[in-house]
C-alpha cells in the first residue's frame, strides 16, 4: 500500500462529506421533511440490505432466501439493549452487538447449509429464517406476536449514512481482495474453484457471515428508526423484497443494487396512492423484468464502469 | 470503488431534488382526514373492514351537507399490515397531506408504531381496535400520550369479563386456552384471562397456540380432549375460531368455548356451521338482539350498502367515523389542536357499539356484552358496566 | 391409545393433502429444474374455482373437482407459456425470481377480485362421521385420502404406461437428448405443468371442502411443505411425494399433539434442512453427481 491519501481518495472523502453536509442543511431548513427523511432512511437500510445480500448471492453465487432473519435478529439485540440502555452509548453498543450475532447466527446456520447448492440452499436458507422468526414469537424476552415497542429513535442521518458508506466501502474492498475473487471464483464455478485449491466452503461461510453482520446492523438501525419491531415484519416477504433489489440491480453489482434501492423505494412511494392493484403492479414489474432483462439493470458491471476516466485492468468482471 | 462512491454522492443529491418537488395544496372546503390502514397483507381483512365502516359513516355525514358544511376529505393509505409502513404512511399524512386527524391503523402493532409520530407532528391519531393494554394511550412511564385515543375497550377488560363469566355464570373450574399466538389482541386476552382466572379459583389445565391463517386444529383439539376440563377460552379471530368450534364440535368435544369481539362476523356461523354453535359465549361492544333502533337502522343500511352483514370491525370503523366527526363538529374548527381536545372531552358519544365518555387515560369508559350463540344464533346477553 | 391413533387419522387426512400438491411440485421440479412456488397459488385457484362451480354451477362434488382441475391445468400451462418458457435457458434464480413474481401476481390479482376475507365452502358432501371407539373419522377424511391415493395411481399410471409418461421421463432425465430422439420438449413440458397444476387444483377442492375455508393467501405456507414433502420423498418420485406428504402431514400433527404447536412448523423446516445434509436426494430419489 503505497498511500491512502491519494488525490482521488481525498476527492472521494470530499464527496462523501459534501452529501452528508448537504443533506443535513437541507433537512434543517425544512426541506426535506420528516417524510422524505423516512423514506430517505428507508432507502439507506435497503441499501445496506441488499449490498450486504449482493456480496452472499450476487458475488459468491448463494442463493439465500432468508436475509430477513439475520436483520431480525440485529433488530431484537439492538432493540433490547437501546431499550435498557437509553442512550448513544447504548445504541452503539446495541449496534455492535446486534452485527456480531447476526453474524454468529450466519456461520451457525452457514456451516451446514452453505453445502447444499443452489434452489436447495434457497428453500433451507427460507426455513432457517422462518425458524428464526417463530423463535422470536415464542421467546418472553422478545414479547412474543405484540412485538417491543416504545424503542428509543437514536437512528438519524447521521449514523445511517455513516453505515452505509461503511458497508460499501467494506464489502467492495473485500470484494477487491484476493479473498473476494475467491468468492467470485466460487460464483463462476465451483468445481473449477475447488480444483484451483480454493476452500469453498470457507470462503462461502466468510461472505455469508459477513453478509450476516451487514443484516444485522441494517436490522439494529431499523429497530432505532422504526420505534417498533414484531416477529412478521421480518417475514418471507421481506427476504424477497431484499432479493428482488439485487436481482433487479444486477447481482453482482453493487452500484446497482444502490440504483435498485432508491428506485424501488421511490416507486412504492409512488405506488401508494394505488392500494388495490400495487402488489400486482410489483408482482408485474418482476415477471417482466425477469423474462426481458434477467441479468438486472446492470448485470454484474457498476454503473462506474460506464464512466470514461476508467483505467484499465482495474476491474475483473 | 471510488467511482462508486462519486456516484453515490451524485445519486442523493438527485434524490434530494426529487424528494423535494412535493408540494402542498391547501382546500379551504374540505376538511381532510387520514385512513391508514391495513388494506393488504396478513391483516388486511380487519383494515378493509374497518374502512368500509368508516366510509359508509363518511358517506353519509356528506351527504348531510358536511361537517358545519365542511365536507370530510378522506385520504385513504395502505400501510401492508406492516409497521414500518404505518409510520411512514402517518407521517405523510401528517406533513405532506396536512390531514387534521388520522384514523387507524387496525391492530394494536402497528397503530403503536403511528404513536411517536402524532406526537411529534400533534396531529391526533384514533384507533377503533387497537386493544392493546400497554404501551398504546398511555406510554411506559404512565403519562398519557396527549394526542393518541382510541374508542374500543382494552383487552384486560374484555379478558376479565371473560374470566368472571366463565367462574360465575359457567361455574367453571378447569379451563383450557386456545390462543393465537401470532396476535398481540390475542395474547393480551389470555393474560388477563389467565389472571383473573386463577385469581378466582380456577385452574388452567391447559394452553395450546396456533397461529392465523392455520386450518387444521385436529392435532390440538386431539389432545385436549384427553383432558379434563369446563371451558375453552378462545383468544382470537372469527377466521380461525370457526374453524376451531368446528372441528372441536366434530370430535365431540362440548364443553363452553368462550372468546372476545374477535367472534364477531357472520362468517364464523359460516365456518363453524349452525350445530356447531352451542354453549360458545363471546364479549361484544353491541348485540344483534340490542333493538336500541340506533344499532337496528345501522345493520339495515350496512347490508343495503355492502350486501353482507357487518362484524365488528365494520361497526367500530363506523363510529370511529361519526366520533371524529362529532369532535370537529365540537371543535369548531378543524385544527387538529382542538380536535384533540374536542376528543379528551367527549361526554357521551352515543354510538352503534355504545355510549361512551372519553376517560381521562383516553380510553372509552363503556359496557360490555356478553353474547351467547345457540345454533348459530344469538339467544342470549348480558350486559356488564366498567368498573 | 385412542388419542394416538386419532392424531394418526389427523395426520394422515393433513399428509394426503401435502402428497397431491407435492405431486406436482415433483414433477414440475422433476422436468425443469425449478421450484414452481406458484404451485401453491394454483391450488388457491383450484378451491376458488371448486367454490364458484359448487356455488353459482351448482354442481356436486366430482363435477366440481373435475372443472377445478381443467381450470387449473390450463392455468397452469399459461403460466408456464407465458412466464417460464421464455426463462429456460436463464439461470435458476431469474426462474425462481419469476416463480416468486407469478405467485404473488396470482394472489393479489385473485385478492383484487374476491377481497382478503375468508370464505366458507359450500356443502357437498354428507357430513357422517364415524366413531370406532373414540376414534372420529368424518366422511370428508375419507374423501380426501381416497382421492389422494386414486389420483395418485392415476399418475404413476399416466409417468409409466402412457407415451406422454415416457417423453415426460426421457426429458427430466436428458432435455437434449430427448429432443434428439423426436420428443417434442415443449408439449411435454406443458403436460407436465398441467398434469400437476390439475392435482393442485383438486387439492384445493378437497381443503375447501374438509377445512371450510379459503382465502386468496391460503396456498403459501402448504406450497412451502408441499416442496418439504417432495424433496423427502425424492424429487421426481412420484410415490416419494405421497409417501413425504404422508410423513410431512403426520409429524406436524405429532409435533402439535405431543410437543409444541408453535414449533411445528419450524420442526418442518428443521426436518428439511436435516434431510438436504443427510440425504439430498430423498428418500427414493436417485443420486445425481455433479459433472464438470
Amino acid at each position: 500500500m503505497t498511500s491512502v491519501l491519494t488525490k482521488k481518495n481525498l476527492l472521494i472523502l470530499g464527496c462523501i462529506l459534501l452529501t452528508f453536509v448537504l443533506v443535513q442543511v437541507l433537512m434543517s431548513v425544512g426541506f426535506i421533511t420528516s417524510f422524505h427523511e423516512i423514506t430517505l432512511a428507508t432507502i439507506c437500510i435497503n441499501i445496506i440490505l441488499a449490498v450486504s445480500l449482493n456480496l452472499v448471492t450476487g458475488f459468491t453465487g448463494q442463493f439465500s432466501l432468508g436475509h430477513a432473519g439475520f436483520m431480525s435478529i440485529g433488530a431484537y439485540v439492538c432493540a433490547l439493549i437501546v431499550m435498557r440502555f437509553d442512550s448513544v452509548a447504548g445504541f452503539l453498543v446495541g449496534i455492535l452487538a446486534a452485527a456480531l450475532a447476526a453474524t454468529i447466527v450466519g456461520i451457525l446456520i452457514g456451516i451446514p447449509t452453505l453445502r447444499l447448492k443452489g434452489d436447495y440452499l434457497a428453500i433451507a436458507t427460507l426455513g432457517m429464517a422462518e425458524i428464526i422468526r417463530v423463535v422470536f414469537l415464542n421467546l418472553e424476552i422478545t414479547n412474543g406476536a405484540a412485538g417491543l415497542s416504545g424503542i428509543p429513535r437514536y437512528t438519524n442521518w447521521f449514523w445511517m449514512y455513516l453505515f452505509v458508506v461503511l458497508t460499501i466501502v467494506l464489502i467492495n474492498n473485500f470484494i477487491r481482495s484476493s479473498h473476494g475473487r475467491a468468492c467470485i471464483s466460487i460464483r463462476e464455478d465451483e468445481i473449477a474453484a475447488e480444483s484451483m485449491g480454493i476452500n469453498t466452503t470457507k470462503f462461502k461461510v466468510m461472505a455469508f457471515a459477513i453478509g450476516s453482520f451487514f443484516a444485522g446492523i441494517a436490522g439494529a438501525l431499523y429497530a432505532s428508526y422504526f420505534y417498533f419491531i414484531k416477529p412478521n415484519t421480518f417475514g418471507f416477504l421481506k427476504s424477497i423484497d431484499i432479493l428482488v433489489i439485487v436481482v433487479l440491480g444486477g447481482m453482482g453489482s453493487i452500484t446497482g443494487s444502490i440504483i435498485a434501492a432508491v428506485l424501488l423505494a421511490l416507486v412504492s412511494t409512488f405506488l401508494q396512492s394505488f392500494t388495490a392493484v400495487r402488489m400486482i403492479f410489483y408482482a408485474l414489474v418482476l415477471v417482466i423484468i425477469m423474462i426481458f432483462r434477467p441479468q438486472g439493470l446492470l448485470g454484474t458491471k457498476e454503473i462506474t464502469d460506464l464512466f470514461k476516466f476508467r483505467r484499465k485492468n482495474e476491474r475483473i468482471e | 470503488m471510488k467511482r462508486t462512491l462519486v456516484f453515490l454522492f451524485t445519486l442523493v443529491f438527485a434524490m434530494t431534488m426529487v424528494a423535494g418537488c412535493g408540494g402542498q395544496t391547501e382546500d379551504a372546503q374540505t376538511v381532510k382526514i387520514g385512513i391508514n390502514y391495513e388494506l393488504s397483507g396478513d391483516v388486511a381483512s380487519y383494515g378493509e373492514a374497518s374502512v368500509d365502516g368508516i366510509m359508509m359513516a363518511f358517506d353519509e355525514i356528506n351527504a348531510a351537507g358536511g361537517i358545519d358544511g365542511l365536507q370530510i376529505e378522506p385520504i385513504t393509505v395502505d400501510n401492508k399490515s406492516d409497521t414500518a409502513e404505518a409510520t411512514a404512511l402517518a407521517t405523510r399524512l401528517m406533513t405532506q397531506e396536512g390531514v387534521v386527524a388520522c384514523l387507524g391503523p387496525a391492530t394494536s402493532g402497528s397503530y403503536m408504531a403511528t404513536i411517536p409520530v402524532a406526537m411529534a407532528n400533534k396531529v391526533p391519531i384514533i384507533s377503533a381496535s387497537a386493544t392493546a393494554d400497554e404501551g398504546v394511550t398511555v406510554d411506559k412511564n404512565g403519562n398519557v400520550n396527549e394526542y393518541v385515543f382510541r374508542l374500543c375497550f382494552n383487552d384486560s377488560f374484555q379478558g376479565v369479563t371473560m374470566a368472571n363469566f366463565a367462574l360465575n355464570n359457567l361455574e367453571a373450574k378447569k379451563a383450557v386456552i386456545i390462543q393465537d399466538k401470532s396476535s398481540d389482541y390475542a395474547a393480551g386476552l389470555a393474560k388477563n384471562f389467565k389472571e383473573t382466572f386463577t385469581a378466582g379459583g380456577g385452574e388452567i389445565v391447559g394452553e395450546e397456540g396456533y397461529v392465523a391463517k392455520d386450518k387444521d386444529f385436529n392435532a390440538i383439539l386431539t389432545k385436549i380432549k384427553g383432558q379434563e376440563f369446563d371451558v375453552i377460552f378462545l383468544p382470537g379471530y372469527y377466521q380461525e375460531a370457526g374453524l376451531i368450534i368446528k372441528q372441536a364440535r366434530d370430535l365431540d368435544i362440548s364443553a363452553p368455548i368462550l372468546g372476545a369481539d374477535g367472534f364477531d362476523s357472520p362468517v364464523l356461523l359460516e365456518l363453524a356451521g349452525a350445530e356447531a354453535l352451542n354453549d360458545v359465549y363471546f364479549s361484544n361492544h353491541y348485540s344483534n338482539l340490542d333493538q336500541d333502533p340506533l344499532v337496528q337502522k345501522f345493520i339495515e343500511d350496512f347490508k343495503t350498502k355492502y350486501g353482507k352483514e357487518p362484524n365488528a370491525f365494520h361497526a367500530l370503523g363506523y363510529d370511529l367515523g361519526k366520533y371524529i366527526a362529532d369532535a370537529i363538529k365540537r371543535a369548531g374548527s378543524p385544527e387538529p389542536e382542538k380536535i384533540k381536545d374536542a376528543l379528551a372531552n367527549t361526554e357521551n358519544f352515543v354510538g352503534v357499539t355504545g355510549s361512551f365518555s372519553m376517560g381521562p387515560d383516553h380510553n372509552p369508559i363503556k359496557s360490555i356484552v356478553v353474547i351467547g350463540l345457540e345454533n348459530g344464533v344469538q339467544a342470549s346477553s348480558v350486559k356488564v358496566e366498567p368498573k | 391409545m385412542e388419542q394416538f391413533l386419532q392424531q394418526v387419522v389427523n395426520g394422515i387426512s393433513l399428509g394426503s393433502i401435502y402428497a397431491l400438491i407435492a405431486l406436482g411440485y415433483t414433477m414440475v421440479y422433476g422436468i425443469i429444474k425449478l421450484i414452481n412456488f406458484a404451485h401453491g397459488d394454483v391450488y388457491m385457484i383450484g378451491a376458488f374455482v371448486g367454490f364458484a362451480a359448487i356455488t353459482y354451477g351448482k354442481m356436486g362434488f366430482f363435477p366440481a373437482l373435475l372443472v377445478a382441475m381443467i381450470s387449473c391445468a390450463i392455468i397452469g400451462v399459461v403460466i408456464e407459456k407465458v412466464a417460464y418458457k421464455p426463462l429456460r435457458n436463464s439461470t435458476r434464480i431469474a426462474a425462481l425470481i419469476t416463480a416468486i413474481g407469478v405467485s404473488l401476481f396470482l394472489e393479489y390479482v385473485m385478492m383484487f377480485f374476491v377481497g382478503a376475507e375468508v370464505r366458507s365452502y359450500p356443502k357437498v358432501l354428507t357430513e357422517k362421521a364415524f366413531h370406532l371407539g373414540s376414534v372420529v373419522i368424518n366422511m370428508q377424511q375419507i374423501y380426501i385420502v381416497l382421492t389422494a391415493i386414486a389420483l395418485m395411481i392415476l399418475l404413476q399410471f399416466i409417468v409409466h404406461k402412457t407415451k406422454t409418461g415416457k417423453a415426460m421421463r426421457a426429458v427430466s432425465i436428458d432435455p437434449d437428448a430427448a429432443q434428439l430422439m423426436g420428443i417434442k420438449v415443449d408439449s411435454t413440458i406443458s403436460y407436465t405443468f398441467a398434469i400437476g397444476s390439475a392435482f393442485a387444483g383438486a387439492a384445493g377442492v378437497l381443503v375447501g371442502i374438509y377445512y371450510n375455508s379459503i382465502d386468496p393467501l391460503m396456498g403459501i405456507l402448504p406450497g412451502l411443505k408441499a416442496f418439504v414433502a417432495a424433496v423427502f420423498g425424492g424429487i421426481g418420485s412420484i410415490p416419494g411425494a405421497m409417501i413425504g406428504g404422508l410423513t410431512i402431514g403426520t409429524m406436524e400433527t405429532f409435533v402439535s399433539g405431543y410437543g409444541n404447536s408453535m414449533y411445528r412448523d419450524a420442526a418442518v423446516f428443521l426436518f428439511l434442512i436435516v434431510i438436504l445434509i443427510i440425504k439430498p436426494s430423498g428418500l427414493l430419489g436417485k443420486n445425481t453427481r455433479e459433472k464438470v
